[in-house]
């Protein structure tokens, strides 16, 4: 039963694919992308990966198709025919093709138990995880405790993300409310934005706070808490979403974010442990290790749900003030 | 006895919301214009997703997880409608004409 919906999902992600390659139209293009991406978040739940489900579902599906239609309402939403012949293309596609799935023969079988990656570090941490920091989503006790070095440098990668696209677009606050003039006779949009912003911080709250025992963690919180504001730009236009979270604000809160996670790992050194070795922070090192990740997972998502709404003003505040 | 009635009432909640999915779909692929095929998604979006739902929500029995289910039924009978109302006021605001059959030509 599992091979079968494993090949229903392969089989559709590839139809996808030739549809996105083959279409000319930029909106359907991203629209495919966004149900690619929802594909692949329904993969990795069969697959027993909800974290990883959790977050290709928020960040594939849900901002980078919101950031990819702000792009195309900047500048076209019809490809360009290529002026080359499709031969030489073809041929370097064909070939890395064929050299990836020779690859893969030397690979272990998929599934396969005596992997490497199964037999090496996957076991301790599967065996020390209950034992030394007694969290049940043993992801996030990779994520954030073993792994925190690695974290960190994600974190980091996500805000000079943030600081490139400042530099690129900068940051056009708007005094007047930028909105396409129909969308204030939608009412039934605006109420139920109204009505649903709060569910949906209280829902990133829910996914940052019990990620040590669910799926979930400060990436994905962060993401679900910029889309929120982001139907708020949607519904109530872009100036007040703009006066709702200052600009400062929002910069502020990025480098916040990563300075939290940082002054974590000093403050364990200056309690006589290493960098980010959270046991030392309380008298048990298993509270320790979860009010570590508490906070860093804090500084994950404050990070995050800053940069995202960065980005997201960065994109939309350029497009009106290009025309005006 | 009591499990086995609940197992076939599941059941048929799923069956039924698989063929509401399966009309909507055909809907969206036969229909001639935009908003009739909107009206078709909608039908598969509020009426297959809520019974799967609730088939699903009968297998779960009392149970965190039927409380899960309970919470995105309740999400989805708010955003579904409210989605495709959006897109239908979007393309009347863009300007785009129902397709309307004259039976007089």
């Amino acid at each position: 039963m599992e091979h079968f919906i494993d090949i229903v999902l392969l089989g559709l992600l590839m139809i996808t694919g030739f549809a996105i390659v083959r279409l000319r139209s930029l909106l359907a293009v991203t629209m495919l992308t966004s149900i690619y991406s929802l594909l692949s978040a329904a993969l990795f739940v069969v697959l027993d990966a909800v974290d990883v489900a959790l977050t290709e579902a928020a960040i594939g599906a849900g901002i980078s198709t919101i950031l990819m239609l702000a792009t195309i309402a900047q500048t076209t939403d019809r490809e360009k025919v290529p002026r080359h012949t499709p031969l030489l293309p073809l041929i370097v596609v064909i070939t890395t093709g064929a050299a990836l799935i020779y690859g893969t023969l030397d690979m272990p079988h998929y599934g396969d138990p005596d992997a490497p990656v199964h037999r090496h570090m996957a076991a301790a941490y599967l065996h020390d995880t209950p034992l030394e920091i007694g969290v049940p989503n043993v992801v996030t006790s990779v994520l954030a405790s073993y792994r925190g070095y690695d974290t960190l440098g994600e974190v980091t990668v996500i805000f000079t993300a943030g600081i490139g696209v400042l530099v690129l677009l900068g940051y056009h606050t708007r005094r007047q409310n930028i909105q396409p003039p129909g969308i204030k006779k939608i009412v039934v949009l605006r109420v139920i934005a109204k009505l649903f912003l709060p569910l949906i911080l209280l829902f990133a709250l829910y996914i940052l706070l019990h990620g040590d025992y669910g799926p979930g963690g400060g990436f994905q919180a962060g993401v679900i808490f910029a889309t929120g504001f982001v139907l708020y730009a949607l519904a109530f236009g872009l100036g007040n979403a703009q006066r709702l979270i200052p600009q400062r604000l929002l910069h502020s809160l990025a480098a916040a974010g990563v300075l939290i996670y940082a002054a974590v790992g000093i403050e364990v050194m200056l309690l006589g442990g290493k960098f980010l070795e959270y046991r030392v922070l309380a008298d048990d090192p298993v509270t320790g290790q979860h009010l570590g990740i508490m906070l860093i997972e804090l500084g994950v998502g404050i990070t995050v749900a800053a940069v995202m709404l960065i980005i997201y003003f960065g994109f939309v505040s350029r497009q009106s003030s290009g025309d005006s | 006895m009591m499990a086995l009635a609940l197992d076939l009432l599941s059941w048929i909640f799923l069956l039924a919301g698989a063929a509401f999915l399966l009309i909507g779909a055909i809907g969206v692929l036969r229909f001639p214009d935009f908003y009739t095929r909107l009206h078709a998604v909608s039908v598969c979006d509020t009426m297959g997703a809520g019974l799967v739902l609730i088939g699903l929500m009968l297998q779960g029995g009392l149970s965190l997880v039927t409380v899960k289910l309970l919470l995105i039924f309740y999400f989805m009978m708010f955003t579904c409608p409210t989605a495709v109302h959006a897109l239908a006021q979007a393309a009347l605001q863009g300007k785009l004409k129902p397709v309307v059959e004259d039976r007089e030509s």
